[in-house]
């Protein structure tokens, strides 16, 4: 299953790695940044809501 | 049902919180078959051996690079001309992840160029107008990053964007334009004469719309991260008074 890379074995699993680090740093990012602004959009919200 | 009715921000979150995860599940669909058919069961190209592989992260990844900025374009022109903040604010949401394709976009080329070609980078036309394009991106995040005042920051942001779709422009045709240098020309084309051989084809068109629904994903949540952002500066405003 799993294919022959011969000598270039280092140089595309490199390329896949760095590209999946990218990506996942990036999707990690987004989330985190979604997650933290809700909370303090809802912490905002009922304390609007509670003046 | 105007397209422009989607520019109203409560709007724009009810419909996209609807398809998102629809369009989750497309990614994680597309992208894992893409990616797995291309890189498991796919054989070695005459000209490039198993390095052929690097194509399914390396294409996708320009590709968007370049759409990206062509988005951000469109965007940011409705943005100056009819003033819909959520146009500004999906630019700025699409900045980082075009920024992150374009680095993808960077180091697979020079890690692909350095076997093919014996050298991790040459000053060609479409290497260098892919790391100005890169700049351009960076550039564009400083300056929202750098305004105070959102809707000042989306003006000259925008301003930025126009300017810099000229580098997009030429990341894509510089092959076409100088017609020298190392890089080939286009691995996709209009012209099935042009295109890469069906068998690399089919998992690389599959990639690409796996790339394609993650950028669509991000930029939902990004966007809808942005609005949520402008409203929660305004209750804070208020509280401030």
């Amino acid at each position: 299953m799993w294919p022959d890379l011969g000598k270039y074995t280092d140089t595309i699993l490199g390329a896949y790695g760095a590209a999946i680090v990218v990506l996942a740093a990036l999707i990690i990012v987004y989330l985190r940044r979604n997650a933290r602004i809700r909370r303090a959009l809802a912490a905002a919200e009922a304390r609007k809501a509670a003046r | 049902m105007s397209f422009w009715e989607f520019a109203n921000p409560a709007r724009f979150m009810r419909l996209s919180g609807r398809v998102l995860p629809w369009v989750a599940g497309a990614t994680i669909l597309c992208l894992s078959a893409g990616l797995v058919w291309g890189f498991f069961l796919t054989p070695d190209a005459a000209q490039f051996g198993s390095t052929v592989k690097i194509i399914y992260i390396h294409v996708p990844s320009a590709f968007l690079a370049i759409n990206i900025y062509f988005m951000m374009f469109v965007t940011s022109l409705i943005w100056l001309i009819r003033r819909h903040h959520v146009s500004a604010l999906a630019a700025k949401a699409a900045a980082p992840i075009g920024a992150a394709m374009t680095l993808v976009a960077l180091i697979t080329g020079a890690l692909w160029g350095q076997p093919m070609w014996g050298t991790w980078w040459v000053w060609d036309p479409r290497l260098t107008s892919f790391l100005i394009m890169f700049v351009f991106y960076l550039g564009y995040l400083a300056l929202w990053a750098a305004i105070e005042e959102p809707d000042k920051a989306a003006d000259l942001t925008s301003i930025l964007a126009l300017v810099g779709s000229l580098f997009a422009v030429l990341s894509r045709y510089a092959v076409n334009f100088w017609n020298q240098g190392l890089h080939q020309g286009a691995s996709l084309s209009m012209d099935r004469e042009e295109n890469v051989s069906d068998i690399f084809w089919q998992p690389l068109v599959l990639s690409i719309i796996g790339f394609f629904a993650l950028f669509i994903l991000l930029l939902l949540i990004g966007t809808r991260t942005e609005i949520r952002s402008r409203r929660l500066r305004a209750l804070q405003m208020q509280e401030a008074v």
